[in-house]
């Protein structure tokens, strides 16, 4: 390649290289299986819980409500205006995975990742349709004939309808659940319904079958960032090298005695069961999304040859290092509890904890006033000045509400919300609808002389044993000049 | 002037120009432009055969499809109204004072009636209904014709002095001063006295000689007390309102010329539901009064002028 014209020639292109990952058993494919069942059950079951909230609000757990702007999870209620909730979340969910990465490198990667969890699903299907990794190099190889149609057209029917569930269940979480799935399938679900659908079947079938170990190599940006995250302290799957090498392959047991050789006999175990097609053993690397089931199967051929497990595990590079040197390896805890881990879950659970305190006293009656400004104020017959003001209560709660509205400061003024003038009257009672916003127009007039604009503050103040108030700042505004 | 060549580097035919040994490359269009290219002078041809377009010497050609943009605006203008139909055959068949019985029907009057406010009172009584000198403020509670629903209603449909409709509200104030009813002295007076009841200034020797000028000239149409009489849009002169001001000028002027508000008659021209409507939009901006109870002895006929100038 040093000449200019293989310079030239060189395509940046390279093809995919098939990748048919062997079966294997053990503790951490066990680990695998556990979190798969979990994370899909967690997606697939969620929606379908139900949460009782009175007649004047959906009965869904988890509901993203786009159509009438409300977020419903459990007992929280998230309006619009509280979307920084949202926003905390994303922090932590970011913060998340920093943590998890710094606690345990690339574990979200391996386990918990959707891309993950569908391919091993995907490839668990494949294996039990074509057969093991060689079962399916052969029919890979073979020439397109009945049998190997009809079995692929098995195998894509069945993950077509993985997907479709993968894409039916999504809508489930912006719809209540039971009457979208009897109307999807009556075809009277909204277009978008099915939009969606189609979308995100066509995305799981495509990525999940066919995409695969690209995606975490070249589309996904996190591995990026996490190699960027990773230090000498990080836990990734090692080969220990310095006992693996000299490799024995193809040397005789009789003559192993002899010659010096590690402990790796080169059975190519751990890349036949890699689902991203590495080969651990040439180090780090950023295809390697330590799932750990190399892990598994070297263990498996270490027990075989009677050689101690853990040619390939989790290690930190420190530890590595360390293990080389022949000084006993550290426990797995103290990889765990170090300075950046610590700062993080700190940040990570001081956000957590401002946003259950923010819920915890957050009030669920809101008012803001506007005033009018055409004309800012008028001159009533008797000389009293009257501003007016548009004021929207904001009933947070799921139930009708009967709330006061009040003033405070600006002695000896009216309030009323229309109609004759009262003589003295200083809050206006106000039946506020459930889980929703009213709007009001307030006189307020003032006899009394005093400054061209007069601060004073509107009160609201829920009339029920549950209570909550709020207040809002306003200006009661005079006529400059007099008549 | 070179000959057409084939250029060596390139392979490709010059255009056959040559300016100081610079030659142009007659490289053809991509074919993917020049299909798009063919496609657009089709789909243009074809675009003026259905559609406007050709200008003749009164309109352009009609299209054969036989679409204008005038008519898809008139079916939207229909649309709507189709979709208003309800709300305005309810209007119309609701009384004004009833309308309140409705929340939902005064709602849409109200909102209506802001939308006829914007175009055709404005100019008047300004954007935000607030008046100026000469013209009412409408939020306020002082009203010289009444405040309730039936009569804005009446006095929006009929007008102010119109000379020309029977049912129209009128009055007319003498000029005082100008027809020599009263001298400078005696309007001078008059003026301190006005002053003094509307609390502006302190009753004195001036206005006590006012008194007696008003209760001569002035109480038929403003009542005894100065507090006006809505039959014949006489304003409350004790009140904090002036529509022509309440300084000593203002007053003086106005007692020397007298003054002659005229506002036109909507009934004719915009409809009965549009007057209802806005009648109720003026009388939602704060000052609207309840119906006075109905009293047995019928108020004077507004319609016929009570006090000849």
């Amino acid at each position: 390649m040093s000449s200019p014209d293989a310079i030239a020639s060189a395509s940046l292109y390279a093809k995919r290289k098939a990748v048919y990952p062997k079966a294997v058993d053990g503790f951490y494919r066990r680990l695998k299986w556990a979190v798969m069942a979990v994370t899909l059950t967690i997606y697939y079951v969620t929606p379908w819980l139900r949460w009782d909230r009175g007649p004047y609000a959906p009965d869904q757990a988890v509901l993203i409500d786009i159509a009438n702007r409300r977020f419903y999870m459990f007992a929280i209620e998230i309006w619009p205006h509280e979307f920084y909730y949202v926003a905390g979340l994303l922090i932590m969910a970011g913060i998340g995975l920093f943590l998890v990465t710094s606690a345990v490198g690339r574990a979200w990667c391996g386990y918990a990742c959707p891309q993950t969890v569908w391919t091993d699903l995907y490839q668990h299907v494949e294996r039990f349709i074509d057969g093991d990794r060689n079962a399916q190099f052969r029919l890979a190889r073979a020439r397109w004939g009945a049998s190997k149609i009809a079995r692929r057209l098995f195998k894509w029917s069945v993950w077509l309808l993985i997907a479709l569930g993968t894409g039916g269940a999504w809508i489930f979480y912006f719809a209540d659940a039971p009457t979208l799935f009897s109307e999807f399938f009556a075809g009277e679900a909204a277009p978008v319904a099915y939009g969606t659908v189609a979308l995100l079947t066509a995305t799981t079938f495509t990525l999940g079958g066919f995409m695969r170990e690209q995606v975490c190599i070249y589309m996904c940006p996190w591995p990026r960032i996490q190699t960027a995250m990773l230090d000498e302290k990080s836990l990734t799957v090692t080969y220990k090298d310095w006992r693996g090498e000299p490799r024995s392959h193809g040397v005789k047991k009789q003559t192993m005695d002899l010659i010096q050789t590690g402990d790796c006999i080169d059975c190519l175990q751990c890349v036949s069961v890699c689902p991203t097609g590495i080969d651990i053993r040439e180090g780090p690397q950023v295809g390697c999304i330590t799932c750990a089931l190399c892990i598994d199967a070297c263990d498996k051929v270490m027990a075989q040859i009677g050689k101690p497990r853990g040619l390939i595990d989790y290690a930190t590079f420190e530890d590595a290092e360390l293990e080389k040197s022949g000084a006993p390896a550290r426990p797995v805890i103290k990889a765990l509890l170090r300075p950046r881990t610590i700062a993080y879950l700190t940040i990570w659970s001081a956000i957590g904890a401002a946003m259950l305190f923010a819920l915890g006293v957050r009030t669920r009656i809101d008012i803001s006033a506007q005033q009018d400004r055409n004309p800012i104020t008028v001159r009533l017959a008797d000389g009293t000045i009257r501003n007016s003001f548009t004021v929207k209560i904001r009933n947070m709660e799921a139930r009708p509400r009967t709330v006061e509205i009040g003033i405070v400061g600006l002695d000896g003024a009216v309030l009323w919300s229309g109609g004759a003038r009262p003589a003295n009257a200083r809050t206006v009672t106000l039946n506020v609808a459930a889980d929703s916003v009213t709007k009001q127009r307030l006189f307020l007039g003032s006899a009394r002389p005093g400054e061209a604009r007069q601060p004073f503050a509107f009160t609201v103040r829920a009339l029920d044993a549950q209570g909550g108030t709020d207040t809002e700042p306003a200006q009661f505004e005079r006529p400059e000049t007099q008549p | 002037m070179a000959e057409k060549r084939i250029d060596e580097a390139t392979g490709t035919q010059t255009m056959g120009h040559e300016w100081d040994g610079i030659e142009e490359l007659d490289t053809p269009m991509p074919r993917w432009w020049l299909w798009t290219f063919y496609a657009c002078i089709v789909f243009a041809i074809g675009y003026t055969i259905f559609y406007p377009a050709w200008p003749m010497i009164d309109r352009a050609t009609g299209g054969t499809l036989g679409w204008s943009s005038r008519d898809d605006f008139d079916k939207e203008m229909q649309t709507e109204a189709r979709r208003r139909a309800p709300i305005m055959a309810a209007l119309a068949a609701t009384p004004i004072d009833q309308l309140s019985a409705n929340p939902e029907l005064m709602q849409a009057a109200v909102e209506g009636g802001r939308a006829a406010f914007k175009v055709h009172c404005v100019q008047c009584h300004g954007s935000g209904a607030a008046g100026s000198k000469g013209y009412p403020n409408l939020n306020d509670d002082d009203w010289l014709w009444g405040g309730d629903l039936k009569t804005l209603e009446y006095t929006i449909e009929h007008g102010i002095r119109n000379p020309d409709h029977d049912q129209t509200r009128m009055s007319q104030m003498p000029a005082f001063g100008r027809d020599a009813i009263l001298d400078g002295k005696q309007i001078a007076d008059l003026t301190a006295h006005v002053r003094a009841i509307s609390r502006q200034d302190k009753a004195g020797a001036a206005s006590a000689r006012g008194g007696q000028l008003f209760t001569d000239n002035c109480a038929v149409c403003h009542g005894p007390a100065g507090k006006g009489l809505r039959p014949f849009g006489a304003p409350d002169l004790t009140d904090a309102i002036w529509l022509y001001g309440g300084d000593s000028d203002s007053i003086a002027a106005t007692i020397s010329n007298a003054r002659y508000g005229v506002m036109p008659r909507w009934g004719e021209k915009l409809g009965p539901v549009t007057v209802k409507m806005l009648a109720a939009y003026v009388h939602s901006l704060g000052g609207g009064e309840a119906a006075p109870p109905p009293v047995a002895d019928p108020a004077p006929d507004p319609a016929k002028p009570h006090v000849q100038p």
